[in-house]
């Protein structure tokens, strides 16, 4: 005798799938991580350090902070808020100043022979510095060759950097190449 | 010729909420594939400094984490209130970092080790002695790839 079997009863479908979405709502982290990449120097065995590899003083731009989170640019105290446009005119080197990064011409996809400036942006930091002032000053330093960038792309194609394809920007890339150098680590203020 | 209802005589029929477990079902759907758990429990407090020139960190399968900064109260006892490393779910030293970094290498694949990244998440309070000796061990063990982690945010000076 085929009894008819009863309707399973689906009013308590949505309680289920409410618990379960309230379980979720409160696990989950919608924040996605996000930061500023860099790629560190290989390592370089102790015996072969030396300061031979010379480079003109003015293609480097030196940018010290002290264990009392005090920058120092080229050998002036400056405040973190004017390090951007320091850092933007000694990249960039507009008028071709002779203390300025002198500039190479390269061959560059879509620019033909275009002035290379030679820069290269010298970090050093104490032991006792703070993270959040370092992280400062490497965005700052970032935000400079990324303004550049932006500008040049604006002017060339009238588009954001970003939204350039990818041959477009490693040209602008080799044009303005992120060239931030960190010393390798001293302790100028002694301990802590 | 309008036509006129004469009073509110007619009943408003009940509205069917046979579609809403559809609805919430989408809803659950949505958080359980955009969830992302907790990687670890952390046991020192962390606040990232903001940064406003950053990028997204793709792939988080090939990233891994270390974290750094003062120990939360319930572990300043043990622990003091100096700014210490957290790998995975336990304090480390300085020289824990190349064998975390090699065991999370086995987890991966052969072929995608040089894309695996370093982030650090990192106190803003924190001295920068501490993060140098991890990143010069770091560089010893060839994890040249890092990620200094921030919030997204205008800084005032």
């Amino acid at each position: 005798m085929a009894r008819k079997t009863p309707d399973i009863p689906s009013a308590s479908l949505a309680d289920t799938a409410f618990m379960m979405l309230i379980f979720f709502l409160v696990s989950t982290t919608m924040d996605t991580d996000a930061g500023i990449s860099r790629t560190l120097p290989q390592p370089v065995p102790k015996e072969e350090i030396n300061d031979d590899q010379k480079i003109k003083e003015r293609n480097v731009l030196i940018v010290l902070i002290n264990k009392n989170d005090q920058l120092m640019v080229e050998g002036e105290p400056m405040h973190i808020s004017e390090l951007k446009k320091k850092a933007k005119e000694f990249i960039e080197n507009p008028a071709d100043d002779p203390s300025l990064p002198e500039k190479s011409v390269k061959e560059i996809p879509f620019f033909g022979d275009y002035p290379v400036s030679k820069q290269v942006i010298s970090l050093q930091n104490d032991r006792g510095t703070s993270y959040g002032l370092y992280v400062q000053v490497q965005d700052e330093l970032a935000a400079a060759y990324n303004e550049l960038r932006n500008e040049l792309s604006q002017k060339k194609w009238g588009k954001r950097y970003d939204d350039l394809d990818k041959e477009q920007q490693d040209a602008i890339k080799k044009i303005y190449p992120l060239a931030i150098s960190e010393a390798e680590p001293k302790n100028y203020g002694g301990n802590k | 010729m309008g036509k006129f209802r004469d009073g509110g005589k007619k009943e408003v029929p009940a509205i069917s909420t046979s579609s809403l477990p559809d609805v919430v079902y989408m809803l659950l759907f949505f958080f359980m594939v955009s969830t992302t758990m907790k990687e670890v429990d952390l046991k020192i407090g962390v606040n990232v400094p903001m940064a406003s020139e950053i990028k997204k960190l793709e792939k988080k399968s090939l990233v891994s984490y270390i974290y750094i900064g003062k120990p939360k109260d319930k572990f300043a006892k043990a622990y003091g209130t100096e700014p210490r490393i957290q790998l995975n779910d336990q304090f480390a030293e300085v020289k824990d970092i190349p064998d975390y970094i090699s065991a999370e290498r086995q987890q991966r694949d052969e072929k995608e080790i040089p894309l695996m990244t370093t982030s650090l998440k990192v106190d803003e309070n924190t001295k920068m002695g501490i993060v140098t000796d991890v990143k010069q061990e770091l560089r010893k063990v060839s994890a040249l790839k890092i990620n200094y982690s921030t919030k997204k945010g205008v800084r005032r000076y």
